[in-house]
């Protein structure tokens, strides 16, 4: 499946998603408070401490998901150096530095479900507005089995039209292709409701059958 | 909301990230290749309706969140949520909401033009008037220069909301998925 997941067994992978979280929500408040270059720089070494150390995350895992913020922070200090000098726009790139690898640690030490998990317990004070979070939960699990169904759709008409003779992706095929799919989610739709997903008076156990039943993989 | 609203907004969600696997496209003319993703968050607004649409997004966002690659590029995870360009993510749900609430509102008269005016205010206006201030205000850069440096995905973006709006017209005939207001209030 693919997932920015590394699995392990360190303390870091151990710890509870929503602890985690939370260090990660403070550090970033954190980050903003000080204008400090050598706390922010701290910082960073405690991060990339923790990643490369402490989880036994490989460098690689980090750096794949840092890689594509690099144009910005460039730009970003290359702004810096030409208005406002370089102390400011080394904490400024130093500050968001931190929190992208802090975020990338997270994401390789937790498990998508658990992260699914955190997300059903934070959305359920929602309950208020009517909100069901283990409906949240089964659209997440809908969303990761549509994603290959929907890629193989849309792979088989680019293929039918290839066949013949149309060279480029066309909006010509696009519209069939959301045709189908929009039928497909219906049909889905359907036979969940067939098999009580529907029901509203029960409060949970069997929308959580449904979520369990679609699989994650 | 039934079961089938939920299979719509997780369809979509699947969309944005299958359109998030494709490689950028080069178009004649324009510097800035363009990644397909808004015109997910255009076709999530034109065809669910608002509040479908937005969650459609928010759907897509939480996905990214939990760790899947399935932003442009392969990019996914946290990180992406507190990087300088991160305005431009916050910013998807809220203009597919009201891509949305255009469309609803034209619905009666939906064509080409009336499409183009729902994609172009919600799809490239409040993309930009959330995500300029955010780069501003998160890269500690002045608003003109956040401003002028974003304008260069501006022709991209107008391509694609012409992309956009042909395929929900064309969607709109086929299979439309927006029920009018009136009805959709008794709906749960």
């Amino acid at each position: 499946m693919l997932s920015l997941y590394v699995p392990g067994a360190s303390p870091v992978h151990r710890a509870p998603a929503g602890l985690k979280l939370a260090v990660l929500a403070v550090l970033g408040v954190g980050l903003f408070a000080t204008g400090r270059l050598d706390l922010v720089a701290t910082a960073l070494l405690l991060v990339l401490a923790t990643g490369l150390l402490w989880a036994r995350l490989p460098f690689r895992a980090l750096t794949a998901q840092v890689r594509p913020v690099w144009i910005w922070l460039a730009a970003l200090f290359g702004f810096h150096l030409l208005v406002t000098g370089p102390l400011v726009g080394a904490v400024a790139v130093l500050r968001l530095l931190t929190l992208v690898v802090a975020a990338a640690v997270v994401t390789a030490t937790t498990r998508v479900t658990a992260l699914v998990a955190v997300i059903e317990w934070l959305t359920s004070p929602l309950r208020v507005f009517g909100v069901r979070p283990a409906r949240i939960g089964l659209v997440i699990a809908m969303t990761l089995r549509f994603i290959p169904l929907v890629a193989d759709r849309a792979a088989r008409i680019r293929e039918a039209q290839a066949a013949r003779g149309a060279d480029r992706v066309r909006l010509a095929m696009v519209v069939p292709l959301l045709v189908q799919v929009l039928r497909m989610a219906t049909t889905v739709g359907e036979a969940l409701d067939a098999r009580g997903a529907g029901d509203v008076p029960g409060r949970r156990p069997r929308r959580r059958a449904a979520a369990e039943n679609l699989g994650t993989t | 909301m039934k079961t089938k609203d939920l299979a719509y907004i997780a369809l979509f969600a699947a969309i944005m990230a299958v359109l998030g696997l494709l490689p950028p496209v080069p178009v004649p003319g324009i510097p800035v290749p363009i990644t397909a993703q808004t015109l997910g968050v255009m076709l999530a607004g034109s065809v669910l309706g608002a509040r479908r649409g937005g969650l459609a997004l928010l759907v897509f966002l939480a996905v990214v969140a939990v760790g899947l690659p399935v932003l442009s590029g392969g990019r996914g995870g946290l990180a992406v949520f507190v990087g300088p360009s991160a305005g431009f993510l916050y910013s998807w749900p809220i203009a597919a909401f009201v891509i949305g609430l255009l469309t609803e509102l034209f619905w009666r008269r939906y064509n080409l033009a009336w499409a183009l005016v729902a994609n172009l205010i919600g799809g490239v206006l409040v993309i930009y008037a959330i995500g300029i201030p955010f780069l501003s205000l998160f890269g500690d850069v002045p608003l003109s220069t956040a401003f002028t440096g974003s304008m260069a995905f501006v022709p991209g973006d107008l391509v694609k909301a012409v992309a956009a709006s042909l395929v929900a017209v064309a969607v709109h005939k086929a299979y439309p998925v927006i029920e009018l207001p009136a009805r959709r209030a008794t709906a749960g």
